[in-house]
C-alpha cells in the first residue's frame, strides 16, 4: 500500500494514505536516493499512519513515498541463531562491518540467518504421521544443541505430513516437508520461520510453576535471593554499581543451557568486551566456547532509538524459540530503563498524555507483559525449556522509588537491589542484602540462611547503635554480633569477580563454604575485650579469604581448610 | 539549485518556522536579516511548515527575511590544516586567519558498529595516583569530570591533555569564559601542543545555541583523524552548558519536559556524542574526557546522571582532589591487570581501609572513645591523604604502588591489611619495623 509522507519530527513519520493501514504492521520511507528505511505502525487516525522509523530520519522530506505492509515486525527462526550478534532488528553485524565497513549504514537490512550454511538433517516424521504447530520434524545438531526443526509456531489445528526430506544436508531455505490440512490446503515447510516479535511464542501442553534453582554461581545470589529457571529477577542500581559486571558474571558462569544477551541501549564497549572475550573463553561444562551457547542482540545507546524499542522483545522471541526445542534460556537484558526510556521518547513525540516523569500511562503493563514471556513449560512432548528473565534498571538519581523501578518490582520473583554505599567500600557484589529479596527455593537450607539474615540484621542495629553510643557503650555480645556479621558479609557475600577460582563458586562449594561460615558464626567465642574480639574476626576473615581464592580441591585448599578447622576447634585461641 | 523562502510563520525563543517545500530532515540553511547572518538546522517539518533552529540566535529575525536551505547537513572541512586553529560553535575562525578547505565531512554520522571496536588496552598515563593506581584512564575510553564551579576541573583537563600520549588535541568549549579559554590556549602553546591541537571554542558571551554544535564539530574531526590511524584525545567542557541548550530548544519546541524541564531524550542525545569515544579495530582511537559541573552538586540532577549512565565511569573533583569513593574507571581492568602484579591488590585494599577512616574519623568528630584499630586507621588516613591524593603529585605508577605499601607498612600487621598473603609476601616492605608477615594458623601448630 503506497502512502506519502506529510510530516517528520524525529524519528517519527506521519504518512498520509487512502488504504488500508495495519496497526504494528512494517513500513518503507523511502529516501530520494532510493534508501528503504523499516518503520512500523504505531498509530492510526483517519488517513493518517505515525510510524515510528527504526533508523536515523535525516534527508527524509515532506511527500516522501512510505510502502505499508500488512506483517507485522518479525524475526526469523531457525538453526544458525546460536553465537551470532544481530542489532535489535536481527541484523546480524559482522556480516553489515563486511558489507558497509566501520559505520552502520541506514536501509541495509541482512537476513537473520545464513542461507548458504547447510545443516544435517534427520527426519522424525513420516508421511501420513498427524502433527500440530510446535511439532517437531526432525533435528539437525547446532553446536552442541539438538535443534528441533517444527511445524511453524501459527499453524491451526492439525496436518497431515505428505511429504518429508531424506536424512541429508540441507540450507535453511530448503524445502523440508509438505504439510496437508485435508481439505485441500497445503503447506511447504523449511528450516526457517517467521514470528512477530511482539507476540509471545509458548506453544505447549501447561506452563508450570518454576522450583528448580538457576545456579549463577554468585554466592548472595543463589544463596540468599535465589534465581530459579522459568523465574523473573531484576537488579536495580545506580550507575557505577555493578549492574552489568554482574550481568556478565551471570553470562559467563551461569549454569544454564543458552544465554541471550540484550544489550539494549547501553554501552557499545560492554558488548566489544562480550564478543571479544566468549569467544575465547571455553564453558566448563561443555568444554566448547562460550559464544556457541550465546546470542547478542547489541542496540547500544547510540543506534537508533526505535530499534532498542524492539530489540528487548527480539530477545525474548529468541529465547522462547530455544524454550520450544526443551532448553533452559536465560535472557539478560542490560538496561530495561532504556527500553523504557525509548516508549518515552516515542510518546512525547506522539503528543501523549504523560504519567510520572513524563513516562507514558502503559508503562507498567508493557513492562509486566514483557516480563510474563518468561516461564518454564512444559511441551507437547513432554520436556521441560524454560526461559528466565533478568533485567537491569537504572533508575534515575539511584532512586528506586520512580516508575520503572517500582513497575519492575511488582512483577519479579526476585529483586537484586544494588546500593551505591557497597560499591563506594568496594563490596561487590553490591547487592544490598538488607533490601534485596527473592520468592523463589535457593540452595541452602532455608532455617540455616534465615539465621544468618537475622544475624546481619543485628549486626546492622548494632552498627547504627554504635554511632549514636559509642564502641565503648556497645556490649561486647552486641559488638561480637557486629563483627560476626562483618565476617559473614567479607568472606560469603561479597565475591572477587576479577578472581579467576572466587569469581564463580559452584552450589556444592557454597553449601560447604556456608556451613563452615554458619560454623564460626555461631561459635560462642568468650571474648573478655573488644580488641580481642577483632583481633580474632579479622584473622578468621583473612584465613576465609584466602580459602575463597584457592581453588577446589587443591592442595592450598586443604591448607587453609585444615587452619580454618583448626581455628573452629581453638575459638581462635592460640595453643 | 538554491532555494529562498520569505514567508517565516512564527518566531519563538530560537527557533524559526517558515512555509516552504522540498526541504529534508535535518537539512541546513541560512538566515540573513538585518544583523547579519546565522545557520540555522531543520528540526521539524509538517506539511508546509518547517522549524529551523537558528544558532545565532533569532534576536533581529524578521518576518520578512530570507531563508536559504543548503541541501545538506551540517558540515566541516577536515584535513590537516586543522591543526593549530581555533574555531567558534559554528566552525567560523576565530584567531583572525582564513577558512579552512578540505573534504566536507557531515556532523552527526551513524555510529560505528560494535563488531568494528577493539578491546581497548592502552592505559593512558596521567602521573596523578588517583587516577594512574585507583581509576586507570585508558585509551578510548570516554570520562566525565563531576565538578562544581570553582573547582579546577579546566586545569586538570588541561593537565591530562598535556601529559597523555596522543596524537591530536581537539578541545571542545561550551560556555566557557573567555579567561578560561586564553588559558586552555597558553597552557598548550607553553605545553608545546598547540601545533597537534584543535579548538573549538564557545564563549558564554556567544549565541546559546551555536553550543550545541561543538561537540558534534570536535567528535566529527576527531573521528576523521581517528580512521587515519590517529590517537585522538577530546576534552569537552562543559557538557553542562550543552545539555542547557538542549532544554532550551525543546521547551520552545513543546516537547513534554521529563525531568527537571529537560527532554526526555535527553539520554539518546548526549550517548550519540559520547559514543563516538571508540578504538577502531585496524584504526585509530578517540578519547573523550568531559567536565560536567552538577548544579548545586547535586549528582542525582539530570545532566550528571544520565552522564554517568553513558560513560565508562567518572571522576569526581572535590575540594582540590579526586574523591576516592564514587570515582570509578570502568575500563580499569583492562589495564591494570598486567601493569603489575600488586596493583588490584593496592588498589582495594587502600579504598577499603580509607573507608574504615572516615567511619572512624566520624566516631571521632562525634567524640567516641578511639580503640587502637581505629588510631591505626587515622594515622592510615592522614598519610594516603597527604602522600597520595594531593592532587600536586605527580609521580609514575610505580613509584606510586610503592608508595602505598610504604603507608600500608607504616600503618597496619599485614593481614589487617585483606590483602592475599602471596601478594603480601612478595612486596611487604622489608624493612617495616612490624615482626615479618603473621604466619597462617596451621604454621604455628
Amino acid at each position: 500500500m503506497k502512502a506519502r509522507i506529510v510530516a517528520v519530527n524525529g524519528n517519527l513519520v506521519i504518512a498520509e494514505t487512502d488504504g488500508r493501514v495495519v496497526q504494528n504492521s512494517v513500513g518503507y520511507c523511502i529516501h530520494s536516493d532510493g534508501t528503504r528505511l523499516l518503520s512500523e505502525v504505531i498509530r492510526v487516525r483517519g488517513h493518517l499512519a505515525d510510524l515510528q522509523v527504526f533508523e536515523e530520519t535525516r534527508g527524509l522530506k515532506v511527500g516522501d513515498p512510505v510502502e505499508l505492509h500488512e506483517d507485522m515486525l518479525s524475526v526469523v527462526l531457525g538453526p544458525g541463531l546460536l553465537g551470532q550478534i544481530y542489532d535489535g532488528l536481527q541484523n546480524p553485524l559482522p556480516e553489515l562491518a563486511k558489507q558497509v565497513g566501520f559505520f552502520l549504514k541506514p536501509g541495509v537490512y541482512i537476513h537473520g540467518l545464513s542461507t548458504t550454511q547447510p545443516w544435517e538433517f534427520t527426519p522424525s516424521v513420516k508421511p501420513g504421521d498427524t502433527i500440530e504447530a510446535g511439532d517437531s520434524l526432525g533435528t539437525v545438531p547446532e553446536g552442541i544443541f539438538t535443534h528441533r526443526i517444527t511445524v511453524p509456531f501459527g499453524l491451526r489445528g492439525s496436518w497431515t505430513v505428505e511429504k518429508v526430506a531424506p536424512a541429508g544436508s540441507y540450507t535453511v531455505d530448503a524445502e523440508m516437508a509438505v504439510l496437508a490440512d485435508g481439505q485441500g490446503a497445503k503447506r511447504s515447510v523449511t528450516m526457517q520461520q517467521n514470528w512477530p516479535v511482539k507476540r509471545p511464542l509458548s506453544v505447549a501442553r501447561r506452563r508450570l510453576l518454576p522450583t528448580e534453582p538457576l545456579v549463577s554461581r554468585v554466592r548472595i545470589i543463589d544463596s540468599m535471593f535465589p534465581v530459579v529457571r522459568g523465574g523473573t529477577y531484576c537488579i536495580p542500581g545506580p550507575f557505577g554499581a555493578g549492574k552489568t559486571v554482574l550481568q556478565q558474571i551471570t553470562a559467563r558462569h551461569a549454569e544454564i543451557d543458552i544465554v541471550i544477551i540484550a544489550a539494549c541501549g547501553e554501552r557499545a564497549g560492554e558488548i566489544v568486551e562480550t564478543l571479544r572475550d566468549f569467544p575465547e573463553l571455553t564453558d566448563p561444562r561443555t568444554g566448547r566456547s562460550l559464544m556457541e551457547r550465546t546470542i547478542i542482540i547489541a542496540n547500544t545507546s547510540a543506534m537508533p532509538v526505535a530499534a532498542r524499542e524492539a530489540s528487548v522483545y527480539t530477545a525474548a522471541t529468541l529465547g522462547e524459540y530455544y524454550r520450544q526445542m526443551g532448553l533452559n534460556v536465560l535472557l539478560l537484558a542490560d538496561s530495561t530503563s532504556r527500553w523504557a526510556q525509548a516508549m518515552r521518547e516515542l510518546s512525547g513525540r506522539l503528543e501523549e498524555i504523560p504519567g510520572e516523569e513524563a513516562f507514558p500511562a502503559y508503562l507498567e503493563s508493557r513492562i509486566a507483559s514483557f516480563y510474563e514471556r518468561a516461564g518454564a513449560l512444559e511441551l507437547r512432548d513432554g520436556t521441560v525449556g524454560s526461559l528466565t528473565i533478568g533485567g537491569t534498571v537504572s533508575p534515575a538519581g539511584g532512586n528506586f522509588e520512580e516508575p520503572v523501578t517500582q513497575g519492575t518490582l511488582k512483577v519479579v520473583g526476585a529483586f537484586h537491589g544494588l546500593s551505591r554505599a557497597r560499591s563506594d567500600a568496594r563490596r561487590y557484589p553490591a547487592i544490598d542484602p538488607l533490601d534485596s529479596w527473592s520468592k523463589y527455593p535457593g540452595i541452602i537450607e532455608p532455617d540455616a540462611m534465615a539465621s544468618m539474615r537475622r544475624l546481619l540484621l543485628h549486626g546492622n542495629e548494632v552498627r547504627q547503635m554504635m554511632t549514636v553510643v559509642g564502641e565503648e557503650g556497645t556490649s561486647i555480645a552486641d559488638f561480637t554480633a557486629a563483627l560476626k556479621a562483618d565476617f559473614f558479609d567479607n568472606v560469603y557475600l561479597q565475591q572477587n569477580a576479577f578472581d579467576e577460582v572466587d569469581a564463580a563458586t559452584p552450589a556444592e562449594r557454597q553449601r560447604f563454604v556456608f556451613g563452615k561460615v554458619s560454623e564460626v558464626a555461631n561459635l560462642d567465642f568468650e571474648f573478655t575485650d573488644k580488641a580481642q574480639a577483632r583481633e580474632t574476626l579479622v584473622a578468621v576473615t583473612d584465613l576465609f579469604r584466602n580459602w575463597n581464592y584457592a581453588a577446589t580441591d587443591s592442595e592450598e585448599y586443604q591448607r587453609w581448610l585444615k587452619a580454618i578447622d583448626q581455628f573452629i576447634a581453638t575459638k581462635g585461641r592460640k595453643v | 539549485m538554491r532555494k529562498y523562502f520569505d514567508s517565516i510563520r512564527r518566531i519563538a525563543g530560537n527557533v524559526v518556522t517558515v512555509n516552504a517545500m522540498g526541504v529534508t530532515y535535518d537539512e541546513l540553511a541560512t538566515i540573513d536579516s538585518a544583523h547579519g547572518q546565522s545557520l540555522a538546522q531543520v528540526i521539524d517539518l509538517e506539511g508546509q511548515q518547517v522549524s529551523l533552529q537558528v544558532f545565532a540566535g533569532s534576536q533581529g529575525v524578521s518576518n520578512n527575511d530570507r531563508v536559504r536551505f543548503l541541501q545538506h547537513p551540517m558540515q566541516v572541512p577536515f584535513s590537516d590544516d586543522l591543526l593549530g586553529r581555533v574555531f567558534d560553535g559554528s566552525g567560523r575562525p576565530r584567531d583572525g586567519r582564513g577558512e579552512v578547505t578540505g573534504k566536507l565531512t557531515d556532523l552527526g554520522t551513524p555510529p560505528v558498529n560494535p563488531v568494528m571496536r577493539r578491546m581497548p588496552d592502552q592505559m593512558v598515563h596521567t602521573g596523578i595516583p588517583m587516577i594512574d593506581v585507583f581509576n586507570s584512564l585508558v585509551e578510548s575510553q570516554k570520562l566525565p569530570i563531576f565538578s562544581v564551579p570553582g573547582e579546577p576541573y579546566n586545569e586538570l583537563l588541561a593537565r591530562v591533555g598535556l601529559q597523555a600520549n596522543a596524537d591530536i588535541i581537539i578541545l571542545g568549549g561550551m560556555g566557557l569564559r573567555h579567561d578560561d579559554y586564553l588559558k586552555f590556549r597558553q597552557t598548550f602553546e607553553e605545553g608545546g601542543v598547540l601545533g597537534r591541537a584543535i579548538l573549538f571554542v564557545h564563549t558564554a558571551a556567544d549565541p546559546v545555541v551555536e553550543c550545541l554544535l561543538v561537540p558534534d564539530l570536535c567528535l566529527a574531526v576527531g573521528e576523521q583523524f581517528a580512521l587515519q590511524g590517529k590517537r585522538v584525545l577530546v576534552l569537552l567542557t562543559d557538557m553542562t552548558a550543552f545539555a542547557d541548550a538542549l532544554k532550551e530548544i525543546s521547551i520552545v519546541m513543546e516537547q513534554i519536559p521529563s525531568n527537571r524541564g529537560y527532554p526526555g531524550d535527553l539520554y539518546t542525545q548526549l550517548a550519540k556524542r559520547y559514543e563516538k569515544a571508540v578504538d577502531f579495530d585496524g584504526a585509530g582511537s578517540m578519547t573523550v574526557l568531559a567536565c560536567v559541573t552538577m548544579p548545586g552538586d547535586d549528582v542525582t540532577h539530570p545532566v550528571p546522571d544520565n552522564t554517568g549512565y553513558i560513560t565508562e565511569g567518572q571522576f569526581y573533583l572535590r575540594h582540590g582532589r579526586i574523591e576516592p569513593f564514587g570515582s570509578l574507571s570502568r575500563l580499569k581492568q583492562q589495564v591494570n591487570g598486567k601493569s603489575r602484579d600488586d596493583h588490584r591488590a593496592i588498589m582495594d585494599a587502600c579504598i577499603q581501609l580509607y573507608a574504615l577512616c572516615r567511619e572512624s574519623r566520624e566516631k571521632r568528630d562525634m567524640g567516641f572513645e578511639m580503640s587502637d584499630w581505629d588510631r591505626k586507621l587515622l594515622k592510615y588516613g592522614t598519610l594516603f591523604e597527604q602522600r597520595v591524593m594531593d592532587l600536586s603529585v605527580n609521580i609514575h605508577l610505580f613509584d606510586a604502588l610503592d608508595r602505598c605499601w610504604g603507608i600500608l607498612a607504616e600503618c597496619f600487621d599485614p593481614a589487617e591489611t585483606g590483602i592475599r598473603r602471596s601478594i603480601i609476601e612478595k612486596h611487604w616492605p622489608a624493612g617495616a619495623d612490624e615482626s615479618p608477615a603473621e604466619q597462617p594458623a596451621e604454621a604455628t601448630a
